[in-house]
């Protein structure tokens, strides 16, 4: 039988405030446990959350990145259940009328374009840390992290292969980065995936009995788990057996997924509206001043990248994966309006594999746009040639001449021979020097013609235009 | 809307009450009572009220995202039972 994937996604992305949702506690990485836990944190009797303006307007930004509806008035709710890095006996979040509802996003996979539609994201608080290693017995418990401010982006199940769930996490990823709402650091667990996978036979409109895989901290164990688990359940229904709905975990080392709490022993959360916290009021004028500062969102961005500058669907998205890389290769295109294809090249190859070789950040190149596109423009001037400019590249690089390409071009000597005259001149000289090869030439051997080619190159160090060289051997051999 | 004792248990068990068989049964009579009591209040005729998740007609006042906490871990921690490494130790809890 052929089977559909079916998945939705629950994507937690920590925004990027100072202090937490409710408290004015720090919410800064890797500080000493408990030193960013304060007394609202802790839970202690008589306190009251109040909540952080810096968390409203980034979940209301979101809401207007992708087109989603901003509910006002956003209630918050109470979610309860008992663990001791809770401290309150319940999470404060929101189940009826979350501050984000609906919207969508457009995802890619190969030539194929899909929107995926939103359910929601709403606000709420994360949890503390336990650690369990041995402490006589008990467990730690760390606040710091408890009361940081989340926003939970639930998607809905329209995603039919691990490839799509997986773009539409990276876009996601992409998006919250560039509207500058989460710093997006997966190994902090600012941004952590969780999936709801199930399967049904193709055709099918009932979805299958599904799955919750937790805390998929990276793009690649979300679509290992994905895979793994499609297969599991497959394997289930075709030995004629029934999925049970259960929350199950990703285990990176193994590969696989296994049941961490079923249905039965599920949590009811018993959600009701906090009565520490009155409705949240977003009003139409607050949400235009939010609009105004939004920037040019990385959709627009791809298909401006298409229509303006001819690029290849492919080559918009890889520009705009993230916002530091599209705004090198927008100030490196200013400069050369009329290459923006070479423009993209360079960026999306020599600059990219020199990132990557050397773990940089596209904010961190250490050859600014305008380095880059001087260089490009001798380029496409024809001052030197695309194999002399990878050297001049590495200059730059390097830092050589202050970054001056053309100073450092000369200082190579990697100017190429484009004067006609002086061309011919090396061409008369070759055909002198190699009438063997003439011959062959006329004899009806072709290579003999790159051979005469290869001499010109050579006796001019490879710094004859080679386009040029060939139109003037092709004259001279056909002209005698 | 009836309750059973399982339900008892059940909602017992979700709160981490422990309970024994004659409290079950005396919890059952009381929770009854508070479902008939909803039951009587669920049948005044609410269409056409929005329903409200606050009893007062106000809304939230933000705070200004500023860090305005400093660290005073010691001094919560000297009341707390159990301290290490400055963490809280609490009897092991592993779902």
């Amino acid at each position: 039988m052929q089977w559909e994937i079916v998945i939705g996604l629950e994507i937690h992305a920590q925004l990027s405030t100072q202090s937490k949702i409710f408290s004015g506690a720090s919410i800064a990485y890797g500080a000493m446990p408990n030193t960013q836990a304060c007394i609202v944190d802790l839970a202690l009797p008589g306190v009251l959350p109040v909540l952080n303006q810096g968390a409203v307007e980034r979940a209301v930004k979101f809401g207007l990145a992708i087109g989603a509806k901003i509910n006002s008035p956003s209630i918050f709710a109470r979610k309860n259940y008992f663990y001791p890095d809770l401290p309150k006996g319940y999470q404060i979040s929101q189940y009826e009328f979350p501050i984000v509802e609906g919207g969508n996003i457009r995802i890619q996979t190969g030539e194929t374009e899909k929107d995926i539609r939103l359910t929601r994201a709403h606000l709420e608080e994360d949890a503390g840390k336990s650690l369990h290693e041995d402490f006589h017995g008990m467990s730690g418990i760390d606040l710091n992290r408890a009361g940081t401010p989340l926003l939970e982006i639930v998607s809905e199940p329209d995603m039919r292969s691990s490839a799509e769930a997986v773009a539409y996490a990276k876009i996601l990823h992409a998006l919250v980065r560039w509207i500058g709402i989460c710093d997006g650091n997966m190994q902090e667990g600012s941004f952590r995936c969780d999936a709801n996978v199930s399967v049904r036979p193709h055709g099918s409109e009932a979805f299958g009995k599904r799955c919750e895989i937790k805390n998929l901290n990276s793009f690649r164990f979300l679509e290992k788990a994905i895979e793994f688990e499609a297969e599991r359940q497959i394997e289930i229904l075709e030995d004629g057996g029934s999925v049970r709905q259960e929350t199950r975990l990703y285990d990176a080392n193994k590969g696989e997924t296994r049941t961490m709490r079923s249905k039965e022993d599920a949590n009811d959360y018993r959600y009701f509206p906090d009565p520490d916290l009155l409705p949240v009021e977003i009003k139409p004028d607050w949400i235009a001043r939010l609009q105004e500062t939004l920037p040019e969102l990385p959709q627009a961005r791809r298909e401006r990248y298409v229509s303006d500058f001819g690029l290849s669907a492919y080559d918009a998205s890889v520009l705009t994966g993230s916002r530091e890389l599209s705004e090198y290769f927008e100030a490196t295109v200013k400069q050369l309006p009329a290459q923006a294809k070479l423009c993209a090249n360079w960026i999306m190859g020599e600059i990219s594999a020199r990132l990557n070789k050397t773990d940089m950040d596209i904010a961190a190149c250490p050859v600014a746009p305008e380095a880059l596109a001087a260089l490009l423009s001798r380029i496409d001037d024809g001052t030197i040639s695309g194999k002399a400019a990878k050297t001049v590249f590495d200059g730059l690089w390097q830092g050589e001449m202050d970054q001056q390409v053309d100073a450092i071009i000369d200082a190579k000597g990697l100017k190429q021979i484009s004067d006609d005259s002086a061309i011919e001149q090396q061409v008369d000289a070759a055909l002198a020097a190699n009438a063997q090869l003439v011959a062959d030439f006329r004899g009806g051997k072709e290579k003999a013609f790159n051979a005469l080619v290869g001499k010109v190159m050579k006796a001019t160090q490879g710094k004859a235009n080679p386009a040029q060289v060939n139109a003037a051997l092709r004259k001279k051999l056909s002209g005698q | 809307m009836t309750l059973s004792t399982d339900d008892v248990k059940q909602i017992a068990s979700l709160a981490y009450i422990k309970i024994d068989e004659d409290e079950t049964k005396a919890v059952l009579a009381e929770l009854s009572d508070i479902f008939k009591l909803i039951e009587t209040m669920q049948a005044v005729d609410t269409s056409g009220v929005a329903p409200m998740s606050h009893a007062q007609d106000v809304v939230q006042r933000l705070r200004e995202d500023r860090v305005s906490e400093s660290d005073q871990h010691e001094l919560y921690q000297s009341i707390a039972p159990q301290v290490e490494e400055g963490l809280y130790l609490v009897p092991k809890v592993i779902e």
